[in-house]
């Protein structure tokens, strides 16, 4: 009897790991490999990049405002919104409903959020009665070296 | 050992998600429209001074205007993927748990000893909100009927700060008394009006009820409500979903139809959606229901029609489907009416290995099952629809229109929120 449950198209689709193979040989009863001894667990991408996947969103970057900071229009952006806003961090923040790729410093209490663009207006002082959202930490981000991805 | 359990659901959840991406709605009320932008079934709380639930589009359509709601068609994808997120949260708060609907679960909270419960579901609360961006209310308490009673308490005291504990009984018997008992999960509308001539008015009255009074006036189901009521559970978290008894794939259309070949072509391709739920499930069924009718809304003569189709044995083949669903969709037709929605429904389903063959007509399951494969797997690796049946047609002009369907932010790599 056929099973139909196999070839679902959700199955198929839903597959988010795409481990490297594991056993090398197949099971033979000769002279098993000498490699097999050796072997690790392979490496998952997705557990390099998500640590709380729950909470983990990708986000695409539109714009040139962080090129010094290494991301670049069209880039992806993995941001985990269980992460506490560190000096330092970039972040997706809303500021005043729009939303926005800033870096996040952080001296004496003082907040400050700024582009990385030699092109654009120095840092972005926040003025008073501006109502800031930190939206997620951006844990990395994925760019693409060849063309058509 | 007493048990206790925890509802939590989401504050407005369809109008939650899409202000999770979209920043500007943050002061913008927000409504959801069913299907085919047909009535509103979320409002987020600033909207529902103006819209009522299950209101049709075309009635609050100036309302929305003039209040500047935002208004969205549903975006099942959006949803489905942040329930996942909410459930996946939940089974780290407890190891067991209750889907009970694409935004509400319930909780075992038994067993967790001498732990602050409150201070718990608070930090679940927050947890919540911090992770996946959703607003929740978490309702705790002995049974699930009076956790359910309880999550409404949190919903509608903003100073719980969305969590509301009932476990006390003293406390429990101020709520319940404040409680109509209409808004007591599990008693419907016809109880409630059973119950109000008998003066029983309050949750409180409801739970003070005899229990064989409580029997014999609402059967065993409305004397477990009243069990649960007073403390006792009843229910037990269902975690495993029961074998689906039923299946059913209905549509509004986006325009009105009027010629019997639209009819058939509508129909044809549920049938070829109703094969893929049953084929996923590893179910089959002997018997569909095919039905459509006007609207109401319409003026004009109205109908409203369904044939039932018997199939020689149990299949869940789309072609097998499709032929009975046209065959009775053909059989009630007439013409003159302006129909706006169809379905296909089906009842008894049985498992595909267990049931029993035909002794004549019988099909030849292994070739049809050969055949669904292949079809499955190719629409699985080419995207949904690409290889269906000509008869469930090319351009579906009756087809659900989705018009005002925010972006699928979670599951389409094109369609992900954008940062600047």
């Amino acid at each position: 009897m056929f099973s139909f449950r196999s070839f679902h198209p959700l199955r198929v689709r839903r597959g988010a790991r795409r481990p490297l193979p594991y056993f090398l040989e197949g099971l033979c009863a000769g002279f098993p490999s000498p490699a097999d001894d050796y072997l690790d667990e392979s490496i998952d991408l997705n557990d390099l990049l998500i640590r709380n996947q729950p909470a983990t969103f990708l986000w695409r970057v539109d714009g040139h405002s962080m090129r010094e900071a290494g991301i670049f229009h069209g880039d992806l952006l993995v941001v985990d919104r269980s992460l506490a806003p560190a000096d330092g961090d970039i972040v997706v923040v809303i500021v005043n409903g729009e939303r926005s790729l800033k870096r996040l410093q952080i001296r004496k209490g003082q907040l400050t959020l700024s582009f990385e663009n030699k092109d654009y207006p120095e840092g972005l002082a926040l003025h008073e009665g501006d109502e800031i959202e930190i939206w997620g930490v951006v844990r990395c981000s994925i760019h693409w070296h060849r063309a058509g991805g | 050992m007493s048990r206790i359990f925890a509802l939590i659901d989401a504050n407005s959840f369809y109008g939650s998600c899409e202000r999770l991406f979209d920043p500007s709605l943050a002061k913008r009320p927000v409504i959801v429209l069913s299907n085919n932008d047909g009535c509103a079934v979320s409002r987020t709380s600033d909207a529902k001074p103006f819209v009522a639930m299950g209101q049709p589009y075309f009635q609050i359509k100036d309302v929305c205007r003039r209040e500047n709601i935002a208004v969205f068609s549903s975006n099942y994808s959006l949803y489905g993927d942040v329930s996942a997120r909410l459930n996946q949260v939940y089974r780290q708060f407890s190891p067991e748990i209750e889907v009970y609907s694409i935004d509400e679960s319930f909780l075992d909270f038994s067993g967790f000893g001498d732990r602050n419960l409150e201070a718990y579901a608070r930090e679940l609360h927050e947890t919540i909100f911090r992770w996946v961006g959703i607003p929740t209310c978490v309702g705790i308490a002995p049974t699930k009927t009076l956790a359910k009673l309880a999550n409404r308490v949190a919903k509608s005291s903003p100073d719980l700060g969305g969590v509301c504990d009932l476990r006390d009984q003293g406390k429990r018997e101020e709520v319940l008394k404040r409680v109509p008992v209409e808004d007591v999960w599990g008693i419907g509308r016809a109880s409630a009006a059973k119950l109000q001539r008998l003066g029983v008015i309050t949750a409180a009255d409801l739970a003070a009820l005899p229990s064989p009074f409580a029997r014999k006036l609402l059967s065993v189901v409305g004397e477990r409500i009243v069990h649960e009521l007073q403390g006792q559970p009843c229910l037990l978290l269902e975690q495993v979903a029961p074998q689906r008894k039923g299946c059913a794939v209905t549509r509004s259309f986006s325009a009105r139809v009027t010629e019997l070949d639209q009819m058939l072509e509508a129909v044809s391709a549920y049938a070829v959606q109703l094969g893929e739920k049953l084929r996923h499930h590893s179910l089959a069924t002997e018997a569909l229901t095919v039905f459509y009718h006007t609207s109401p809304f319409d003026t004009g003569p109205q109908r409203s029609v369904q044939k039932c189709v018997t199939l020689p044995e149990a299949s869940a083949d789309t072609l097998t489907l499709l032929r009975a669903a046209r065959d009775g969709a053909r059989a009630i037709w007439k013409e003159g009416y302006r129909y706006a929605k169809a379905g296909l429904v089906t009842m008894d389903l049985v498992r595909l290995e267990d049931a029993p063959r035909a002794l004549f007509d019988a099909y030849d399951r292994e070739a049809s099952a050969r055949l669904m494969m292949a079809l499955d797997a190719v629409n699985a690796k080419f995207g949904r629809g690409t290889l269906h049946p000509a008869a469930a047609g090319i351009k579906r002009p009756w087809s659900t229109q989705f018009n005002m369907r925010s972006p699928r932010y979670t599951t389409c790599l094109d369609e992900l929120p954008l940062v600047f």
